[in-house]
């Protein structure tokens, strides 16, 4: 059904752009509750399969190997930002020096009490990381900073600010906006956004 | 620092399938020289949680579409409504505010949140609203209209004539702060530690408690702002609920 009257911007060809997003060149700030500021000499991550777990602080953290990316990334609230650049620790990297057991499900937490559930394959299989930096520069509190898990290829909610803990397990257990109703995956060019899309 | 256990927040699921349906523009109410309100006509329509959100999305004649959140401006019982702001170089909201006109339609799906939401309770409610930020917290002023605790309303705007509401929080005697203009009647700056000190007192003045449950809703940058004071002043993070605008 046309919106009698609506054109709408010039349009992006190259399939770049995931359906119901439109591109920014802000990096806008989505929050359930007020910005952590959480020290790197507090900071740390704990990263459990329940039978094994270990903990990292910021120098144990900087020990392992670490990569760079420029990726896309897309907010379920309708923005897309192009060519962002991130440097942080890929997850596999993580998941050998925590030396945890080969799981189905994760359920990732935050300071402040922020969860969100993924597939381990999709922390491993593809460009996951422990990020801390964002476009050269130290990652910024309020874009989850010192350290926030980023998952580029999905909706940006899966990507916790402000990462404290990585719990293994067989089960899938729903995270803070999966059990409030979106979608339990949220892959932006499906368009899952809400638990029926 | 121990991480709190989130699933503490009340939140309302998504239940109903959200497919997308026709809304009709039944009237349009201009609320400042840059914000209208658009009053919808969609069939079906259930009642909405104060502070939830519509889906917007308009289609061009090639196809082509945009989606956009509005929050719902109508309080529960009302008539569906949304407040949208034109943003300049929009691409959006300078067709809702400026182009489309009673008795046309785009499509919408909702209504959607559960977090930004208030749920009917004894404790006394702060709303603070920046700029457009004020619509969700309008739905929810509106929802606790006939409830025993005392509402306290902060609103910010740039200027007299970006302000929306503008009747309505004098009526519910608001404290109303303008950012780049002195005007009688109005308080002139940014919201500050002292003006929310004072919200929250009279919250709590009226019961027996200091558990204020504090909404705020607007830029990126007013909500930052207002959390870090929030905080500042001793309200737990649990106790806020914040919505960004981009």
């Amino acid at each position: 059904m046309a919106t009698r009257g609506f054109q709408g911007r010039a349009r992006t060809s190259d399939g770049r752009v995931p359906p119901g997003q439109h591109v920014t060149d802000d990096f806008p700030v989505l929050t359930a509750g007020p910005t952590e500021f959480v020290e790197t000499s507090e900071w740390e991550l704990t990263v459990t399969d329940g039978i094994v777990t270990s903990t990292f602080d910021w120098d144990r953290l900087h020990e392992l190997p670490m990569e760079s990316i420029t990726t896309d990334i897309h907010c379920v609230t309708h923005w897309s930002k192009f060519e962002t650049r991130w440097r942080g620790v890929p997850i596999e990297a993580l998941f050998d020096a925590a030396d945890v057991g080969d799981f189905d499900y994760a359920l990732v937490s935050s300071y402040g009490g922020y969860t969100t559930n993924l597939p381990v394959t999709d922390l491993i299989d593809r460009d996951a990381m422990v990020a801390v930096e964002f476009d050269g520069a130290p990652l910024e509190a309020e874009h989850g900073g010192p350290a926030r898990l980023l998952v580029p290829h999905l909706y940006l909610w899966k990507s916790a600010k402000w990462l404290s803990g990585i719990r293994l397990g067989d089960d899938e257990d729903q995270g803070f906006w999966e059990a409030a109703g979106y979608h339990n995956y949220g892959d932006p060019w499906s368009e899952q956004r809400y638990a029926s899309d | 620092m121990p991480v709190t256990d989130a699933t503490r927040i009340d939140r309302v699921p998504v239940r109903q399938r959200l497919a997308w349906r026709e809304a009709l523009v039944v009237a349009s109410v201009a609320e400042s020289a840059s914000a209208r309100t658009l009053v919808l006509g969609i069939d079906g329509w259930d009642e909405h949680c104060a502070g939830q959100h519509l889906d917007v999305r308009l289609t061009a004649p090639d196809g082509y579409r945009a989606t956009r959140s509005y929050s719902l401006s109508s309080g529960p019982g009302e008539v569906p409504q949304i407040t949208v702001e034109r943003v300049v170089d929009g691409e959006v909201s300078p067709f809702l505010v400026d182009e489309i006109e009673v008795g046309e339609s785009f499509e919408v799906r909702g209504p959607i949140g559960g977090y930004f939401v208030w749920e009917p309770s004894d404790a006394p409610l702060v709303l603070i609203g920046g700029g457009s930020g004020l619509a969700p917290l309008r739905s929810i002023w509106r929802a606790a209209a006939d409830h025993p605790p005392p509402v306290v309303i902060g609103a910010s705007a740039r200027s007299v004539d970006r302000l929306i509401y503008g009747d309505e929080l004098q009526s519910l005697g608001a404290t109303v702060q303008l950012t780049r203009e002195a005007a009688s009647g109005y308080r002139a700056g940014r919201i500050d530690r002292a003006v929310l000190d004072d919200l929250l007192a009279c919250a709590e003045s009226e019961v027996d408690t200091t558990d204020a449950v504090v909404f705020v809703c607007g830029p990126t940058n007013f909500v930052e702002h207002v959390a870090t004071l929030l905080r500042a002043a001793g309200v737990r993070p649990d106790a806020m609920r914040l919505e960004r605008f981009g």
